[in-house]
Parts: C-alpha cells; structure tokens; sequence
C-alpha cells in the first residue's frame, strides 16, 4: 500500500470510527462504512487539508470508496 | 452560563436599531464582534460604542460577489467564527397586485439569498470546530403575514423554513440555528408614526408597548450562549404576545 492510502485510511478510520481492516479498496464510505453525507462532505475536508489540495464539489462527489479517495488524491498530488 | 468570552461574531446589518444593539449585547456578553452593513460611518458608531476592536467589514448584501468575500474576510479578521446572526434586512412594501418584480427580487435577494451564503459559508468553519450558532433575525411579519409586504413576508418565512432544514443536517456536528421573530420594535421608523396608528398598533399588543432592540439582542445573547445548547431549530418569538404561537 502506498503513503497516500495509507494517510487516507488513518483519517477515515479516525473519522468514522472504523476498524482499519474494513477500510478496503472497494469500500463506500456510506454503504460499507457507516458514513453519511456529512461525513463525506468532512471526509473530503480532512483530505484537502492532509493533502493541501482542493477537490471541486463534482470531483468529491465522484468519491465514493476508499479506493476512488486515494487514486484522486495519488493523481493529485502526483 | 451567557458568557461569550473568546468567542468570535458576525452581525449582518450592524449599522442601526436592532443589528447595533444585537452586536453590542454579544460583545458586552465577552464575545469579539466583526460589524457588517452598507453605512460605514454608522458602523465605526457601533464600534465606538462597543469601545473594543471591533473590526468594520462593510458589505452589500444585494450583490453576492461582497456576500461572498464577507466570512473569509471575518474569519481573517477574528481568526474564525463561531457566531453569525443574519440581522440585516431591507423592506420594499407595495400591494401584491401591484408589486414589481424587481421589489419582490431586491427584497428575497438581501433577506434570504444573503443570508443562504453566508449560512452556507460558515459551515466549513464550524463543522471543523465542531461549535457554531447561527441565527437569523426573522419577523412576525413572516409567521402572520401582513397586507403589502408578500415579498417581506416570504423572505422572513423563508429564513425560518431555511434554518430549521439546516439545523437538521448540522444538529450533530455542535452548530444550533435558530430565528428570532421579532415584532414590533421601537425604532425610527416606528417614531414616525401618528398616535392614531400607534394606538392601532398598540391594540394589537397584549403588552401594551412597542418591543426595545435591547429586549430582542438579549434572545440573541441567550441562542448564541451555552445556555442554548440544546435549542435548534426553533423560532423565539418576540412580540410582547402578539402571536402567541
């Protein structure tokens, strides 16, 4: 696992409280793991500040699993 | 338990009558309070009042580019934000069938739309602080209704439908939003009238009297307080029991 999904597995462990080993690629954030619409919304937050980048409001609403988080933020701040 | 030490304010409409008295009672409660409104003049007034650095942010609220920049410019300004009350408001009365839709946009346009950005803005802030209260400066007018003010009244119901649905989505991230429906309120506006309309007025009131700006600021000092904590959502009306609803 790369330092990206290894950064965005801690924040949403943190945040969603969940175990590390359900944080899965294919995982979503709201039907595998508890999260609802506010916590996307402030999971896209924690990430723009980990990662000090902005993600666009179309852009965060493509991100729906663990896997979709780190490839968009593998790109962006490759 | 009304203590608003280290707490950081925005009052829209800070100029005058109620906003003045609302951003006054804040800061005497402890709170920092950023003013905004069209007057700056009047603004440093309430500023000299308040006797503390109370940064002046001028803003008009009809154009959403100077809505837009108000919250980030408070923010830098008091270093974030944790209480933003909607205050400002405009009239532009006329009989429905005669209303022009340029009154009717004006008026949903600073009462309403404003005061969707800035609820919108503040958002980010609050929900990473897990803390905010906002409120909304309402009217009796928007519960009751009143002849030739449809588009005053719909921007007054407006924010109350608004905040309720908003208090819903953020109740559990710590940010309450609330309305202050105020009545009638002694003001400038209300010293023009004759005595025939004020007794006509005043009939209406169970109390008897018109309200103060100061009866309405301490509601807002009590919503923005600890005291408040579990209260969202809700309208507190303030009307000397003219509805008592």
């Amino acid at each position: 696992m790369s330092d990206v999904a290894d950064r965005v597995r801690k924040i949403v462990v943190e945040h969603l409280n969940v175990d590390a080993e359900k944080v899965v690629e294919k995982a979503s954030f709201i039907d595998d793991l508890g999260a609802d619409s506010l916590d996307q919304v402030e999971l896209v937050m924690a990430f723009e500040e980990e990662f000090s980048v902005e993600i666009p409001d179309d852009a965060a609403e493509q991100i729906q699993t663990f896997g979709d988080a780190v490839s968009f933020l593998t790109k962006a701040v490759g | 338990m009304f203590d608003l030490s280290g707490k950081r304010a925005l009052v829209t409409g800070a100029s005058g009558g109620i906003g003045r008295e609302i951003a006054k009672s804040l800061a005497a409660a402890g709170a920092t309070v950023a003013l905004s409104g069209t007057r700056v003049g009047a603004l440093e007034d309430t500023a000299r009042e308040i006797g503390e650095n109370s940064p002046i942010l001028p803003c008009n609220l009809s154009k959403l580019d100077e809505v837009d920049k108000l919250v980030p410019s408070a923010e830098a300004a008091l270093g974030g934000i944790d209480i933003l009350v909607n205050n400002a408001g405009m009239t532009r009365d006329n009989i429905f069938m005669r209303m022009k839709d340029e009154e009717w946009d004006e008026v949903i346009a600073v009462n309403l739309t404003a005061a969707f950005h800035l609820n919108r803005a503040v958002l980010r802030p609050m929900m990473k602080q897990r803390f905010g209260r906002i409120i909304g400066i309402s009217s009796v007018v928007g519960v009751m209704g009143n002849p030739g003010q449809g588009n005053y009244a719909a921007s007054k119901a407006g924010l109350i439908g608004m905040n309720k649905a908003l208090a819903h989505e953020v109740a559990s991230r710590g940010i309450t939003v609330n309305s202050i429906a105020p009545g009638f309120i002694a003001s400038a506006m209300t010293d023009e009238l004759n005595d025939k309309q004020r007794e006509q007025i005043l009939s209406t009131i169970p109390a008897n009297r018109l309200g103060t700006a100061q009866e309405v600021a301490g509601c807002a000092v009590f919503l923005a307080s600890d005291a408040a904590a579990y209260i969202t959502g809700h309208t507190l009306n303030v009307n000397g029991g003219m509805a008592m609803i």
